[in-house]
């Protein structure tokens, strides 16, 4: 019999409504039960939680883990051991490794890298097109019996009639589609967000329109099919606003955001002096956009906070803009984002940014997890709302270190990171 | 009223015209002036920049540009070293910082540089020793070439200031509309655009110009008329339909610049297309300065390459 | 050339506007004896240009005829600009402008005062890129000594010995507004 009581914690679990001073206690993998002062016997392990917020098991729902085929980026090892170190207990893992995760025997080796690595859960999310090609079905149905959770193409599926088959097909198999919308031809190239900084700074913009036509797409491809549509990374008001009024209607639909769209702005990036680690896709945009994101994790529209980890080689990073890839790592940033940008921002209370890394993100793909209710698995993120750090990618466990967070201090932080019962990841101090 | 001229640049490298104070436009303008005259001289040549090195690094094709700034290069005494994305070894995917770093192993005093990729020298201003000069990077500037410019209209109208300047054609992907913008509204001249809503940039606010949709509005009362090159190479089916189409509603014939104010005079970046935007008529009539910007170019960056020198070793005392 | 006015410091002024007259008149007649005709004179930035012109209008007087002036500024080619002074810091332009060609012409360069003959070498490097004078001849207002290369005047105003730490100060009226010539002792100056 393996417990742990965690003992003195502000319990937030918005999956119960909880928020007060609880006792967790853990039991063989799982929660047994939590209550106010549990007593347990002597030898039993306790962590003392005082000040601290315990919340379920972080999951984040998008990240780039790189393996097979990418591992000078990043290893599903380095890839969980930067999840655990930013407080996720789970994460699912995009399809844009090599060989694509279009099959289920590359699912299956995802997961036994998982198993391997023995620290966070790892969900894969298989690939919509095969060879992310975006023509032909991939196996979703092997892959979803290999273990896959959802399925999404990292890239856009630019054949609106491959999304609705995608989205037709998968009802049988009760995952959701996952969608990253952008119109190719409407980017033209783009390398930022198309407006007056992109003027100013003479590099080529992207509009907000090149993502907001695919949401319309897409959510009116959920309406036709009705499809579970989850839609990735959203970045601008109009986006936004299209998933309120499509959530008023009753769709099933549900998004993300990441936390550089609520945290930097196009003039941030013009700040860097054409640095490549403020590169990313969709783009930082302009601060009216930024306060639309903010208004949308405010008002519910957004069911989870992702952190669109995407490691980069710095060999890569390092040519010019418009030749670097896109991408930032954040596994080891978003929840310190957060806290910081939104509860000591005052956009959102302690409650609602739990919500958005565990009940929203487990439930927008039907994952175990994200609550403490008794019986549900063990896996418990410890958080300090009142730790200061500053971002140090000297000292990042990800093999990748292109962030344009560096030197950033926030303040908020997780401390502990359980999985299944075990403590997968520790602060120091 | 008319800028004061700075006593120095203050910084090390001119990779475009956004960082440029207007008393710093001044002063390279006036350094312009007396360089003229080495132009006309027998010899035509001046020792200041012995010793020094300049590598004219143009990673895009140009032959006017890289044969000003080299003709520049040289009337100053300077050694030229050229390297173009054809004959030299860099190969795709190599950073152009390391191709920077294997050039300063020769120690330059100067690298100009010509890039297909926006920011390129402000990248190597911040990695390389030696003094940046920007001769044109994608789509973002081309400060000689507004320099140039701006020093050709000062020189035919006495002054900027006030100046009504005209420019036409692909403002979206133009590097020359950009800087030129920058530095007209630094100098306190007035500027319009005139191009179709497909060749003009998002937030062309920014850019401080009156936008005109038609080239006819745009002329009246204009004092210099700037034509750009409409670019055929990329994509350009998608921005405007045809050449045939561009001319008829967009060149610059006789009778479209006699809607101009009677005193104007006309300009192009070159290389010119004659026929799509710009009448031959015009280009070689009496009120071109084309073959003055040429000209101008050379003392332009002569300027430039002067008023960045210095730093290799300690100054002897004023005789 | 002059030296720079030391607020405070002792200063002797060795010749008024009359004397500068005179001397002008004397070296004007001086440069006509031994030179005749085809000559230009051509002043340095900054007084040697006023002077040029002063004895250009003597000379004129005395010959008959206009002897054309140009003006020379000879920052190009010191020895102390481009690569070798702090980096950015080079010395403003001035213009120069050679009103005839100067090939099979007596040249001669003006200036205020010829001290280590650093400038005169500068501008002897400058006139040979403009062509090839039948030669060209040094006419200064005041020699203080201390050559560091071996050049001397041809016609003098006055010689006007010196030491290191002195300074020597030229005013003309169509620069300073007054005519006149002083030595002074700068407290550091070295010259």
């Amino acid at each position: 019999m393996r417990r742990l009581l965690i003992r003195n914690g502000r319990v937030v679990d918005p999956s119960q409504g909880l928020d007060q001073g609880m006792d967790v206690l853990l039991e063989d993998g799982k929660v047994a039960r939590i209550g106010e002062r549990i007593r347990v016997k002597a030898e039993t392990p306790v962590l003392d939680a005082a000040k601290l917020v315990v919340a379920p098991g972080f999951i984040d729902l998008n990240a780039h883990l790189c393996e097979p085929g990418y591992e000078h980026r990043e290893t599903i090892a380095s890839g969980c051991r930067a999840a655990v170190a930013g407080g996720f207990t789970a994460v699912c893992c995009c399809a844009d490794t090599k060989p694509v995760n279009d099959e289920p025997s590359v699912t299956a080796f995802i997961l036994e890298r998982a198993r391997d690595a023995a620290l966070a859960r790892v969900y894969p999310v298989g690939a919509v097109s095969h060879g992310l090609a975006g023509t032909e079905l991939a196996e979703i149905g092997e892959m979803v019996r290999a273990g896959a959770v959802a399925v999404g193409d990292p890239g856009p599926v630019a054949n609106a009639l491959l999304m609705r088959r995608a989205l037709e097909y998968a009802r049988s198999f009760g995952i959701p589609v996952a969608s990253h919308a952008e119109n190719v031809s409407l980017s033209d190239g783009g390398l930022m967000h198309e407006g007056v900084v992109s003027t100013r700074i003479g590099l080529r913009g992207m509009p907000a329109a090149a993502e907001e036509v695919v949401v319309a797409r897409d959510l009116m491809l959920a309406r036709l099919t009705s499809g579970r549509l989850h839609l990735r990374h959203l970045s601008t008001a109009g986006s936004l606003e299209l998933v309120r009024a499509a959530k008023a209607e009753g769709l099933a639909v549900t998004c993300e955001v990441a936390p550089h769209h609520f945290s930097l702005t196009d003039e941030d990036l013009a700040g860097a002096t054409y640095n490549s680690d403020w590169k990313v896709n969709p783009p930082l945009r302009s601060a009216d956009h930024l306060e639309a994101v903010k208004q949308a994790l405010y008002d519910g529209t957004v069911d989870a906070i992702a952190s669109d980890h995407t490691p980069q080689h710095r060999d890569d990073k390092e040519l010019d803009f418009s030749e670097a890839p896109s991408g930032a790592v954040g596994l080891e940033t978003a929840v310190s984002l957060a806290v910081d940008r939104l509860v000591h921002g005052k956009v959102i209370g302690i409650g609602r940014l739990v919500r958005l890394f565990s009940i929203g993100p487990a439930q927008a793909f039907g994952l175990p997890g994200g609550t403490l209710r008794p019986g549900s698995p063990a896996d418990v993120t410890i958080l300090d709302l009142r730790r200061r750090v500053t971002v140090d990618p000297k000292s990042f466990r990800s093999r990748s270190r292109n962030t344009p967070f560096a030197g950033i201090k926030l303040r908020g932080a997780p401390v502990v990171t359980i999985v299944g019962g075990r403590i997968a990841w520790r602060a120091e101090g | 009223m008319p800028v004061e001229s700075a006593s120095e640049l203050k910084r090390k490298d001119v990779v475009g015209i956004a960082p440029l104070e207007p008393a710093e436009i001044q002063l390279i303008l006036d350094t312009a002036e007396e360089l003229l005259e080495v132009a006309r001289r027998p010899i035509k040549k001046v020792p200041v920049l012995r010793g020094a090195t300049v590598v004219n690094l143009f990673m895009e094709p140009s032959t006017r540009t890289r044969f000003s700034f080299e003709m520049a290069e040289k009337r100053l005494s300077a050694d030229t070293l050229n390297f173009s994305a054809s004959t030299s070894s860099v190969s795709k995917g190599e950073t152009l910082v390391d191709t920077a770093r294997n050039l300063m192993a020769m120690a330059p005093d100067y690298i100009v540089i010509r890039h297909p990729n926006v920011g390129a020298p402000h990248r190597l201003a911040e990695v390389v020793p030696a003094s940046i000069i920007n001769a044109g990077d994608g789509i973002n500037e081309h400060p000689t070439q507004a320099l140039l410019d701006a020093f050709t209209m000062r020189q035919h109208f006495g002054r900027l200031e006030g100046l009504n300047v005209v420019i036409a054609g692909d403002i979206r992907h133009s590097r020359v509309a950009r800087s030129n913008a920058f530095l007209l509204n630094k100098m306190g001249a007035s500027l319009r655009f005139a191009a179709p809503a497909s060749l003009l940039p998002a937030g062309v606010e920014e850019l401080g110009a009156e936008t005109f949709l038609r080239l006819e509005p745009a002329l009246e009362g204009a004092d210099v008329v700037m034509m750009l090159r409409i670019q055929r190479e990329r994509q350009a089916a998608v921005n405007f339909p045809s050449a045939r189409e561009y001319y008829d509603f967009f060149a610059l014939t006789e009778e479209r610049l006699a809607l101009a104010a009677p005193h104007a005079v006309v300009m192009h970046p070159g290389p010119m297309n004659r026929g799509v935007e710009i009448d031959s008529a015009v280009a070689d009539g009496a009120r071109s300065l084309i073959l003055d910007q040429v000209t101008n170019g050379v003392a332009i960056r002569m300027a430039i390459l002067y008023l960045l020198a210095g730093g290799r070793g300690a100054a002897t005392a004023d005789s | 050339m002059t030296g720079k006015r030391a607020g405070g410091a002792r200063r002797i002024q060795i010749m008024d506007a009359e004397e500068i007259e005179r001397t002008i008149a004397r070296m004007a007649s001086e440069i006509v004896g031994s030179n005749g005709s085809d000559l230009l004179l051509v002043g340095i930035h900054t007084r040697g240009i006023p002077l040029a012109r002063r004895l250009a209008e003597r000379i004129s007087s005395i010959t008959g005829t206009e002897v054309p002036v140009g003006r020379l500024d000879i920052t190009l080619y010191r020895d102390d600009v481009g690569p070798w002074r702090p980096a950015h810091q080079q010395p403003l332009l001035k213009e120069t402008v050679l009103p005839v060609p100067i090939d099979d012409l007596v040249v001669f360069l003006v200036d205020d005062v010829l001290f280590t003959g650093r400038t005169i070498r500068a501008a002897l490097g400058s006139l040979v890129d403009y062509g090839r004078p039948r030669a060209v001849r040094l006419a200064v207002l005041v020699d203080r000594g201390h050559r560091e290369l071996p050049i001397a005047a041809d016609v003098v105003g006055k010689v006007l010995p010196t030491t290191g730490a002195e300074d020597v100060q030229v005013h003309l009226a169509e620069v300073d507004g007054d005519d006149g010539v002083w030595v002074g002792k700068e407290p550091g100056h070295a010259g």
